[in-house]
């Protein structure tokens, strides 16, 4: 009468069988063919990515954008996470109402009002020439800072809600008890609540830091066509230069590099969570 | 002496917290404003605050062909990828949500890895690997490139739910005689509906809204509207723009409250 629940995974992991894992195949295949004639398999492609400063370099500056990123989400996310925690159920409804607003709202959009909020007759250059911090507009679209912080909005929801999830797990108690013993409230947060939010904390990163590198969408409309980062140079090989094998070969390093920072950071969340409950 | 110190060390963190989130509040909440009263506007040219205040791009919307044309693809898709999502990644979900064995551990990571793995890299790798196959980009393989892009969320919400879920109310209906689609009928999936509900709305948002994957996969005749939005945006910045932004924001708002209603979504999410 009971079958076995186990086979109902099965029409989705074929699909990702035929449509996600044999196409990752095919490309770490292609990546790995020759010029010319796409037969030999050699490690040209590769040879020709690290042997060239522009590629790293790009590899380099995506890298460094999701580290960034990552860290003016924490900067702002912590804390929302923080009042979240402690704030009544029906407050904490309308918080995580307002911070998963924006991941819902489509990117383009999300884009395009950033587009009107930073150009140079944008809303934050009237504000900045009214109060008189500058004399003239300052270029924000286009260049990198202006990147970091529209990623860091767009972005921000995904470092909130696994942070406000271990933080709502953590028994009040254990503040409470670092408190009568006579720590001061900065001290409780940074040896008591911190610490043992740091498996949601690194979560938070993780998420955060795999789609600020691959927003493309973000990444092209407010960097630019002169600030390339990976997805964009994917996109210029594949489509623009018709060049498949290479757009391969920058599409697998690009992967193995967002897998090594998950993987580091999943490896200190591991640590983390033996060191809070030693 | 040292109460008032503690009092002013509470004071200080409340305030220095308090501020954080406040501005990163402004910061998420800001740009939603901005577009949909920037999509009032009854000038030309996109100035935030607004010269003065029509309804003349909306209108205008009502003669965009091409725009109506690639939001009406994009709802299609998104409606195909979300049921196609929600009756695989629900199955997927109560497979592994109960079972600590390794396929489980190993299914549960290959399904999620989408999430983590740069969604152009693997939109590129669909496009290669179909050609190979000898097949052009259409919109069922549009809608599948969603699927692998959009289940994530559907099995994430719906395994949440599950492990809420008492074993001893299935136990309980088993041996009462019920067989296992009666139980999954009457018991698990009423219990579980809100999470998968809302792994739905989330599915189906992340496809209406997806570039990367739908950049390769759509075939030349079907635009979908993100795309179209992107290359307007990149060359002409067209006041419609704006007016199907602020449509765009305005819609998801009420879905959201809608989802809040009947999927308890801030719930799920957290």
């Amino acid at each position: 009468m009971k079958f076995r629940e186990s086979q109902l995974a099965l029409p989705l992991a074929a699909l990702f069988v035929a449509f996600f894992v044999a196409p990752l195949l095919v490309l770490i295949g292609l990546s790995l063919s020759g010029e010319p004639e796409l037969e030999a398999l050699s490690l040209q492609q590769y040879v020709k990515f690290f042997t060239d400063r522009f590629n790293y370099s790009i590899l380099w500056s995506t890298i460094l954008l999701g580290v960034k990123a990552t860290l003016v989400c924490l900067v702002f996310g912590y804390p929302i996470a923080w009042i979240c925690a402690r704030s009544s159920p029906r407050w904490q409804s309308v918080i995580v109402f307002l911070v998963i607003l924006p991941i819902l709202t489509s990117v383009v959009v999300r884009t395009f009002s950033w587009i009107v909020i930073l150009g140079r007759h944008g809303v934050l250059n009237k504000t900045v020439l009214w109060l008189g911090l500058a004399d003239e507009p300052l270029d924000l679209l286009f260049t990198e800072f202006g990147v970091v912080m529209v990623l860091a909005q767009v972005q921000l929801p995904l470092m909130v809600l696994p942070i406000l999830t271990v933080l709502s797990r953590t028994d009040p108690n254990l503040a409470d008890a670092s408190k009568a013993l006579g720590a001061g409230e900065w001290r409780t947060l940074w040896r008591i609540t911190v610490p043992l939010s740091l498996p949601g904390v690194i979560a938070g990163c993780i998420l955060t830091y795999a789609a600020c590198v691959t927003a493309f969408v973000t990444q092209t409309l407010i960097g630019g066509a002169r600030l390339i980062y990976m997805p964009l140079h994917i996109y210029q090989q594949a489509v623009g230069a018709n060049n498949w094998p290479f757009a391969a070969t920058i599409s697998v390093i690009f992967m193995v590099a967002v897998l090594l920072v998950v993987w580091v950071l999943n490896r200190l969340a591991r640590v983390s969570r033996g060191f809070t409950h030693a | 002496m040292h109460s008032r110190h503690a009092d002013w060390e509470a004071l200080s963190l409340r305030w220095v917290f308090g501020a954080l989130a406040a501005v990163a509040i402004v910061f998420l909440v800001a740009p939603s404003l901005i577009v949909i009263l920037t999509s009032f506007t009854s000038s030309y040219s996109l100035k935030f605050p607004p010269e003065g205040l029509s309804l003349r791009w909306y209108a205008a919307l009502a003669d965009a062909h091409q725009m109506q044309r690639a939001a009406w693809n994009s709802l299609l898709v998104a409606f195909w990828t979300t049921l196609i999502s929600v009756v695989l990644g629900t199955g997927g979900a109560i497979a592994i949500a109960r079972s600590r064995a390794v396929w489980a551990r190993a299914c549960d990571l290959l399904f999620m890895s989408p999430l983590l793995l740069p969604a152009l890299a693997f939109g590129f790798a669909a496009l290669v690997y179909i050609h190979l196959l000898g097949f052009q980009p259409s919109i069922p393989f549009l809608v599948l490139g969603h699927v692998i892009v959009c289940a994530p969320f559907v099995l994430r919400t719906s395994i949440a739910a599950l492990s809420q879920l008492d074993p001893a109310l299935l136990d309980a209906s088993y041996s009462l005689g019920a067989n296992w689609w009666t139980t999954f009928r009457r018991i698990t999936l009423p219990l579980i509906g809100r999470g998968v509900g809302a792994g739905a709305f989330l599915a189906f948002m992340a496809s209406f809204d997806n570039v990367p994957v739908s950049l390769f996969l759509a075939d030349a005749r079907t635009e979908v509207l993100p795309i179209h939005l992107w290359q307007q945006i990149e060359t002409n910045l067209d006041v419609r723009t704006a007016a199907v932004s602020g449509l765009i924001v305005i819609a998801t708002l009420v879905l959201m409250v809608v989802a809040e209603k009947f999927a308890g979504l801030t719930r799920q999410m957290r």
